[in-house]
Parts: C-alpha cells; sequence; structure tokens
C-alpha cells in the first residue's frame, strides 16, 4: 500500500511544483503551491514525520499561503509578459543538466543505504513528544535562535511595507505642497474675515 | 519505499523551483519558486532522517520552515512597498537600487 500512496503523493507535489513555474497567473501559482505542500505533507507521513507533517499544513498551507493570497490579490495579478532574453533559453537548458547530474548521483551511486527501507520504525518517531525534547535538550540554541529571527522578519516586513511620507509621490500632497496662498494668509486679518483675498 | 526515490523527488522539485527562479519575472513567482526548492531540501532532510532513524533531520526541516516563513515575510514586505511607490513588479526592469 505504502509504494501507492508514494507514487500518488509524489505526483501530486511535482504536478503542483510544475503549475507553480508554469501558470502564468500569480494567483494560480499560489494555489498550485498549495496543492504541492499538500502532497509533501503526505511524503513526509510516508517518511514518519507527523510532526513536521503537521508544522508543514497549519503554517505553510495555512498562514503563509493566506499571505500570499491576500499580496497577490493586493498587488493585482497582473498577467507577465514573455521576454526572449538569452536567459529564458539558458534556465531550462541549465535545469535540465542539474536534473540529470542529480539523478545520476543518486541512482547511479553505490550507496547501500538508499536503496534500503531506512532504519527500523520505533514507535513514536517523529512524535511531538520526540522532537519537542530535542528542541528543548540538544537543539536549544537552534531554537532560541529561530525566535529571534522571526521577532527580526516580522519588524522588518512591518519597517519595510509602513506607509511613507515623502517617498512615495502622493499627487494629493504635492498638490497641497504648491498650492499659491495670498500675501495676507495666517495673518489676523484673514483669521477674522474682515479680508479675504479676491 | 526505497529512501532513494525520495530524494530523486526531492531532485526533481529542486530543479523545477530553479528553472522557475531563472525563468519567471514576477517576484511574487520567484519567491514562489524559492519556497520550492526550500521544500526540497525539507524533503530531502526527512527522508535522511528516516534513513537513519534520528530525528535531527526533522529538527533541521522545522528550522528551515522557519527561516521560510521569514524569507516570504521580509519578501512580501518588499513586494507591497515596490507596489506602494509605484514602481513595476518586474525583476528585469528593477536593475538599479535607488533609494
Amino acid at each position: 500500500m505504502a509504494p501507492v500512496f508514494f507514487f500518488l503523493a509524489a505526483l501530486g507535489a511535482l504536478s503542483g511544483a510544475i503549475g507553480v513555474v508554469m501558470l502564468r497567473n500569480p494567483f494560480y501559482s499560489v494555489l498550485a503551491l498549495v496543492f504541492h505542500l499538500i502532497s509533501l505533507a503526505a511524503l513526509f507521513l510516508l517518511l514518519r514525520a507527523e510532526f513536521v507533517a503537521a508544522a508543514q499544513v497549519i503554517v505553510y498551507a495555512g498562514a503563509v499561503m493566506v499571505l500570499y493570497v491576500f499580496v497577490v490579490a493586493y498587488v493585482g495579478s497582473g498577467e507577465e509578459l514573455t521576454s526572449g532574453g538569452g536567459l529564458r533559453v539558458l534556465g531550462p537548458v541549465f535545469a535540465l543538466v542539474l536534473a540529470i547530474e542529480l539523478c545520476i548521483a543518486m541512482l547511479g551511486s553505490a550507496l547501500k543505504g538508499i536503496s534500503g527501507k531506512g532504519a527500523p520504525y520505533i514507535p513514536g518517531f517523529g512524535s511531538p513528544r520526540h522532537i519537542g525534547t530535542l528542541f528543548l535538550t540538544k537543539y536549544l540554541f537552534p531554537f532560541e535562535v529561530a525566535s529571534l529571527l522571526l521577532l527580526v522578519a516580522a519588524i522588518g516586513a512591518v519597517v519595510l511595507a509602513r506607509r511613507r511620507r515623502g517617498l512615495e509621490a502622493d499627487p494629493e500632497y504635492q498638490a497641497r505642497l504648491h498650492k499659491p496662498v495670498s500675501h495676507l494668509a495666517g495673518s489676523m486679518a484673514e483669521s477674522v474675515g474682515a479680508r479675504r483675498d479676491r | 519505499m526505497a529512501i532513494g526515490w525520495y530524494l530523486v523527488v526531492s531532485a526533481l522539485i529542486f530543479v523545477i523551483g530553479a528553472a522557475g527562479v531563472l525563468t519567471r519575472r514576477n517576484p511574487l513567482v520567484i519567491l514562489l519558486c524559492l519556497e520550492l526548492m526550500l521544500n526540497a531540501a525539507n524533503l530531502a532532510l526527512v527522508a535522511f532522517a528516516r534513513l537513519h532513524g534520528r530525528e535531527d533531520g526533522q529538527i533541521f526541516a522545522l528550522i528551515v520552515l522557519v527561516v521560510a516563513a521569514c524569507e516570504v515575510t521580509v519578501g512580501l514586505g518588499l513586494i507591497v512597498a515596490m507596489y506602494r511607490r509605484g514602481l513595476p513588479i518586474d525583476v528585469d526592469e528593477l536593475n538599479e537600487l535607488n533609494g
């Protein structure tokens, strides 16, 4: 049964990945990535990584993709112009060469380990309990660094995306700056209404 | 299933992501393709964790997940800032650093 699930999930992950690259509309690319991530979570489950699979679905397919959808909706998913630059041709060629090289490296290698099914399964492998124990003992420092990184990224995003006066070309603000004013503007005569300019 | 097949899937996803980064022009889609590459690395890490029967690889995968989330946040912030300033959302057009 496991091979069937593996091929279904692998097919889903690969088709989702191709969809991300091929679809012209960024909105559909985001939806293809959601499909890819869910298929990838199924592959993680087959590899007995329950917690990673759950985190993948909740954090990625849930939170990060919602952020993407909002930004695509805000920026507008305009159709992309295709150009005939040199990189448009060289990119796929480079990717194909890399794919062939990686497949030769893995399938043609004499490594005994990767043709086996891996270490015998111990109950509890990849469960939140084990992962949490590792995070709070052996990998405590990376855990804390990751939390600091999240804080820095959150503050950085707010600073980057906030509305800044002076940087953007706001026509209303510009018009207000160059409005012609009479020489009596701001004087007491104007404020009491005794003298209006023309 | 042999672990090698998971590695092959991971390699293919990585290559598709690399091709996308090289060929697409919309920075939003380039970010999505970077996600693909990071996910391919994640799949390889989890596969090796299974191979050795230790959970350290899964810890690495979770850290990669965190780094990817940070990268997305900052990248999307940059794109929103570009849009606010009326710049074209196209990496070929944006070829100079200009505060």
